[in-house]
């Protein structure tokens, strides 16, 4: 990114509030550890339904666990499971969507097809078609959120390596001898990546909104993990958490989503001068 | 255009094969002995004996697809043999009619709402009315859906209905499956009213996040329409700013609003899902949600099946519909 792109960044405000949001959730899910001296796992019989106090700040759950404690724990549940979701998606997106878009023809129309069809399903449909027969777990929600993710990145950079496939740079790259592999993963892919970015940032938003869904219907983490989809399931079943625990670990994920939502959308406002408002 | 609409509607028997293979292929991949996970551990022998033979398991794994593809050519989507032994396509009959309710309801909502906040932030460009609109809008796309209807609950719980699709009370004459047109056809107004109050917050719930994203695209989509040479003849002309809004700018604004009607029905069926979790509503997300818990894998398989049809024949509608309101739109074989 260049200097003049960095600093239109800087000054959206959309962008830093988002970037603001993201951190504080990154930096609580990394040092949660030193502040509190709850812990988020073990059941605390006897303790269960406190309501606010100067131990519990916003009191405990049904298994005497401390909700605030939980709720940053969540984060790193959370946070980890967008990325990897994300990370999922453009590992098998990207060569895909390159692949289709440097060599065009038959290539480009096959996998075209391949990805009308993913998206011919409604996305938290499918992450539920897929996780259903896997069971609750970790690797169930990343693969079956990540799979979801696959189209976006391959659309976005069939179309970016699309454009720039004909360019001079790249007839230089063949000219001098580079061959395929070489010319689109070090001559076109990088020069690529600006769009991807922001796929990538919004998508991170939009893997937490689903994989906090599949939590919610029982389909996410494991249960007891503190993961925010989960944790609000918990609240939402038991009328006495309804208005704390389900309350609070969906603000936690609409806030994290919004960051990412936010960040994503003041980047591609600064890489794109023509989409700024 | 009409060899766009044909060349697309030869495409659409390819995707939904596609989609059922899909279906096939993930039903399938469930661990352990498929009788066992279709009629469940404690099936009597007789009905695990007729399952497999009625599903070819002993037989190799593409007449055991020849066999489902044969099934899902005659509508038949399995049993589900743990809960009811009744037929899934029987299930989801009566199922599938409410969640389309559903859905239908919350796109009007979005559609309505999102139209006014895009045409206020357009017009009034800058001002706190569009600051304020376009924060609610982002913030809207962010919020789970599960989590907005729980905020309804509290807020609204204590006069609104907050479970069921119709008090129980309510002995509704079924024609339509809709609950709005059977109450309506029964002449009862306080059925009507009742299943009408019973839809209010599940529909509002799930209206969110369509309604932010058509209220965005509206407003950039008319900004762009509002600064063209023609919308400054009709300026000049005397036009009214409302008239030139209503009668001039929306009308070619209306084409990104309508592509994105199909991605949001689509969202819509997905987000029904959770929507209906929350507010109980007898519709296929609880049905899902249900069979899930019970691992009813055919019923599982046959409402995503049911739902992704339903969302690629709509698609395929808002797609023709774009290429007839727009009389630019060439679709060349190259981009098709």
């Amino acid at each position: 990114m260049d200097r003049r792109k960095l600093s239109v960044l800087l000054r959206h405000r959309g962008a830093m509030a988002g970037l603001a949001l993201v951190v504080f959730f990154l930096l609580a899910a990394a040092l949660i550890g030193l502040f509190s001296p709850h812990d988020p796992v073990t059941w605390r019989p006897g303790e269960q339904h406190q309501s606010a106090s100067g131990s519990h700040w916003l009191g405990t759950d049904n298994s005497g666990r401390d909700i605030l404690t939980r709720l940053f724990y969540g984060a790193r549940i959370s946070l980890l499971i967008g990325v990897a979701c994300v990370a999922f998606s453009a590992a098998i997106g990207l060569p895909l969507g390159s692949v289709a878009g440097y060599f065009g023809g038959a290539t480009d129309a096959a996998i075209s097809r391949i990805l009308d069809i993913l998206l011919s399903f409604p996305g938290m449909l499918l992450a539920i078609a897929i996780a259903a027969p896997m069971g609750a777990g970790l690797g169930t929600v990343i693969l079956s959120v990540g799979v979801v993710g696959i189209p976006q990145f391959a659309r976005q950079v069939r179309a970016s390596v699309l454009s720039l496939r004909e360019r001079e740079f790249v007839m230089a790259s063949r000219a001098l001898g580079a061959g395929h592999a070489r010319t689109l993963f070090r001559e076109i892919l990088p020069n690529a990546l600006g769009p991807v970015i922001v796929v990538a940032t919004l998508g991170v938003g939009g893997a937490i909104l689903t994989a906090a869904g599949l939590s919610f219907i029982g389909l996410g983490v494991e249960a007891g993990t503190a993961e925010w989809g989960a944790m609000l399931h918990d609240g939402y079943v038991d009328p006495m958490l309804r208005k704390t625990l389900a309350l609070y670990s969906g603000l936690a994920i609409s806030l994290a989503v919004l960051g990412f939502n936010l960040f994503g959308d003041g980047l591609r406002d600064a890489l794109d001068p023509r989409s700024r408002p | 255009m009409t060899s766009y609409v044909v060349r697309r509607l030869l495409f659409l028997p390819v995707v939904l094969w596609a989609v059922s293979f899909i279906v096939f292929v993930l039903i399938r991949a469930v661990p352990g002995d498929p009788t066992t996970a279709i009629v469940g551990e404690k099936a009597p022998a007789a009905i695990r004996e007729k399952v497999r033979r009625d599903r070819g398991f002993d037989r190799p794994i593409l007449v055991q697809y020849g066999i489902y593809l044969g099934k899902l050519l005659r509508g038949d989507l399995g049993e589900s043999y743990k809960r009811s032994n009744e037929k899934v396509s029987a299930e989801i009959a009566r199922k599938l009619p409410h969640t389309i309710e559903l859905t239908i309801a919350s796109m009007a909502i979005a559609l309505l709402g999102g139209l006014a906040f895009g045409i206020l932030s357009a017009v009034y460009k800058g001002r706190w009315i569009d600051t304020a609109s376009m924060t609610v809008a982002l913030a809207g796309v962010s919020v789970p859906v599960f989590w907005l209807g729980l905020l309804l609950i509290l807020a609204f719980g204590s006069f609104l209905p907050i479970s069921g699709n119709i008090s129980p009370e309510h002995d509704v004459a079924r024609r339509t499956g809709f609950l709005l047109v059977d109450t309506a056809l029964m002449g009862s107004g306080a059925m009507f009213r009742d299943a009408l109050l019973h839809l209010l917050m599940p529909a509002l719930a799930l209206s969110t996040i369509p309604l932010a994203m058509t209220a965005r695209i509206t407003r950039a989509s008319l900004l762009e329409v509002l600064e063209s040479d023609y919308i400054r003849t009709a300026r000049a002309k005397g036009a009214t700013p409302a008239g030139i809004v209503l009668r001039h700018a929306l009308r070619n604004a209306a084409l990104p609003i309508v592509t994105l009607m199909g991605l949001e029905f689509g969202y819509l069926l997905g987000g029904a899902v959770l929507t209906e979790t929350v507010f109980d509503w007898d519709g296929m997300g609880t049905y899902i949600l249900t069979s899930v818990r019970e691992t009813e894998y055919e019923s599982i398989g046959g409402a995503v099946l049911v739902l992704a049809f339903t969302f690629v024949i709509v698609n395929l509608a808002v797609d023709i519909l774009y290429a007839v309101i727009d009389p630019r739109v060439r679709y060349g074989s190259a981009e098709a």
